[in-house]
């Protein structure tokens, strides 16, 4: 029992390591090579139109139920639906609309990165990035990682608008309130330091999921049964990872008052 | 130019390599033969340290590469060599046009207006024509086996590692790879180490033939030695025979 829990946390502090050793090697040729620009748009508009469609999709309808819950939870406390608009763009600025995105994209561009890099990595690609003068942090991780720290944070400004679009629809339609008043409710409470505190959370989780995914995938053994593997780990860590992030972050940030 | 003395190498408890030694003269071909899964991949791989080895000594050039760590020393040390894959490696998110200039861009100042043309000659020189916008997944196995070459071949490297060249090829394309290895070594000097499972191919091609068996160099000869030798562990290799000390099972 202690046995395998010491192990598990030995297992994980090696991997910590390993990847914190693959992040200095891209500083380091970062600032030794050029970096692969036209991998880097190439990444970063892949990301983003293959995630856009269901980071939007799935923050409109965590919007529209944001609204409905507490609409009636309001409607039943005080009896009027009051302060929709801030309820729900609180949840979304500050926690929902970054969490929920880097989840969808953990799940699709991360798990997708993994799996390619993975298969490289099985079929000796990643040998012959080495062999013909480059090398798998300079051509595939230094991209991915600035793609992801781009993509996020924007897709993350599209879902907060999707969201608060969903709890619009829902406050006016069903709930009766005025497009006014949703709109003043949420302006008049949300605050720079709000949008500042989601987009932090924002950067960190993109860092985070690009790093881990790019790590899984160079350290991919045995095969399409291998790339597989690497693929399910990838995801599980990004999303367990976000959570715990999640939390720390919260704390620091508010912490120093943002 | 490459000197190799007692190398060893094993993955976690196996071990595949058991102390080669081995001499590689410049501007000659060197043959690598052997059974399947005795270490002749493993060997080159050494030598341009896509492996680390875990004892012995490889020198190139007079310089001990053995545990250079320093990516930048170790990007150095590739540009002198080609290395064709045994599974021919092409990157499978680009064209074969691609493919083959990929190293230009890393290795060499070519302007990439010259590209495309690199990219036709090459592939004429493997036998290929009019494939440049096809995807790897497009091709068959021995043209992706040839693109491969064309991909090594692009950038002239002075040392060229061959894994298998040959294999999957059809008889009349082994020969012009054959020739083609010839050819590279007469006109340009460059230095080969070819492995091979084509025993009439191997003693076309080589001067100086390898055996490696059990982790060790069985033999290295001159071809025409080689192919006289009284040694049982060659001669049935030689000889393709099921009968002798090499035991498969
Ligand atoms: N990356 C690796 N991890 C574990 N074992 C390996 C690895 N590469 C090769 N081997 C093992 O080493 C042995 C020699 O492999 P290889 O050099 O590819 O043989 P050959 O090219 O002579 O057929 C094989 O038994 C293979 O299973
Ligand atoms: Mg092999």
């Amino acid at each position: 029992m202690f046995k395998t829990l010491g192990k598990l946390i030995l297992d994980f502090l090696n991997q910590l390591g390993q990847a914190s050793e693959m992040v200095a090697s891209c500083i380091f040729w970062l600032m030794r090579a050029p970096l692969e620009f036209k991998q880097t748009v190439l990444q970063t508009t892949r990301i983003g139109v293959d995630s856009f469609a269901v980071a939007t999709m799935t923050s409109l309808f965590t919007g529209m139920v944001l609204a409905l819950q507490a609409g009636t939870t309001m409607r039943n406390i005080l009896s009027e639906p009051l302060y929709i608009g801030t309820i729900v763009g609180f949840s979304l600025v500050r926690e929902l609309g970054p969490v929920l995105t880097a989840f969808v994209v953990a799940g699709r561009a991360g798990a997708a990165i993994t799996a390619e890099i993975g298969t490289m990595k099985v079929t000796e690609q990643i040998d012959a990035l080495h062999t013909l003068g480059t090398n798998p942090i300079r051509y595939l991780v230094i991209p991915r990682i600035i793609a992801f720290m781009i993509a996020i944070p924007v897709l993350t400004l599209c879902a907060n608008f999707s969201g608060m679009f969903g709890g619009y629809l829902v406050s006016t339609q069903s709930l009766a309130v005025s497009s006014w008043v949703y709109y003043e409710d949420i302006t008049t409470f949300l605050g720079v330091d709000d949008v500042m505190h989601g987009f932090i959370k924002s950067f960190c989780f993109a860092f985070m999921i690009a790093v881990v995914c790019c790590y899984k995938g160079l350290n991919t053994y045995g095969g399409a049964e291998g790339v597989g593997r690497a693929t399910t780990k990838a995801v599980v860590a990004s999303m367990v990872l976000i959570l715990v992030m999640d939390y720390f972050l919260t704390a620091i940030l508010q912490s120093i008052g943002i | 130019m490459i000197e190799i003395k007692n190398l060893k190498k094993s993955f976690g408890p196996k071990n595949v390599l058991n102390g080669v030694n081995l001499s590689v003269k410049e501007g000659e071909v060197t043959t690598v033969i052997g059974s399947s899964g005795t270490g002749k991949s493993t060997l080159i791989k050494c030598i341009i340290r896509l492996l680390e080895p875990d004892a012995g000594q490889i020198i190139v050039k007079g310089k001990d590469i053995t545990h250079i760590k320093d990516e930048l020393e170790l990007a150095n040390l590739r540009r002198n060599f080609g290395y064709l894959f045994q599974e021919g490696a092409l990157f499978d998110s680009l064209t074969v046009g691609e493919n083959v200039t990929f190293g230009l861009k890393y290795l060499t100042k070519t302007p990439p207006s010259q590209y495309a043309k690199i990219a036709r000659e090459k592939l004429a020189l493997v036998g290929l024509k009019g494939i440049e916008n096809l995807k790897p997944s497009e091709l068959s196995g021995g043209m992706k086996k040839r693109v491969s070459l064309a991909r090594v071949l692009a950038t002239e490297p002075k040392v060229i590692l061959y894994d298998e060249p040959t294999s999957g090829l059809d008889p009349i394309m082994s020969q012009i790879i054959n020739e083609l290895i010839l050819d590279l070594k007469k006109k340009l000097g460059v230095t080969s180490i070819v492995i091979t499972h084509d025993m009439r191919s191997a003693f076309e091609i080589s001067d100086t033939l390898v055996m490696l068996y059990g982790g060790k160099v069985e033999l290295a000869a001159k071809a025409a030695d080689f192919k006289n030798t009284q040694n049982p562990y060659v001669k049935q290799f030689i000889e393709g025979s099921s009968i002798g000390p090499i035991r498969p099972f």
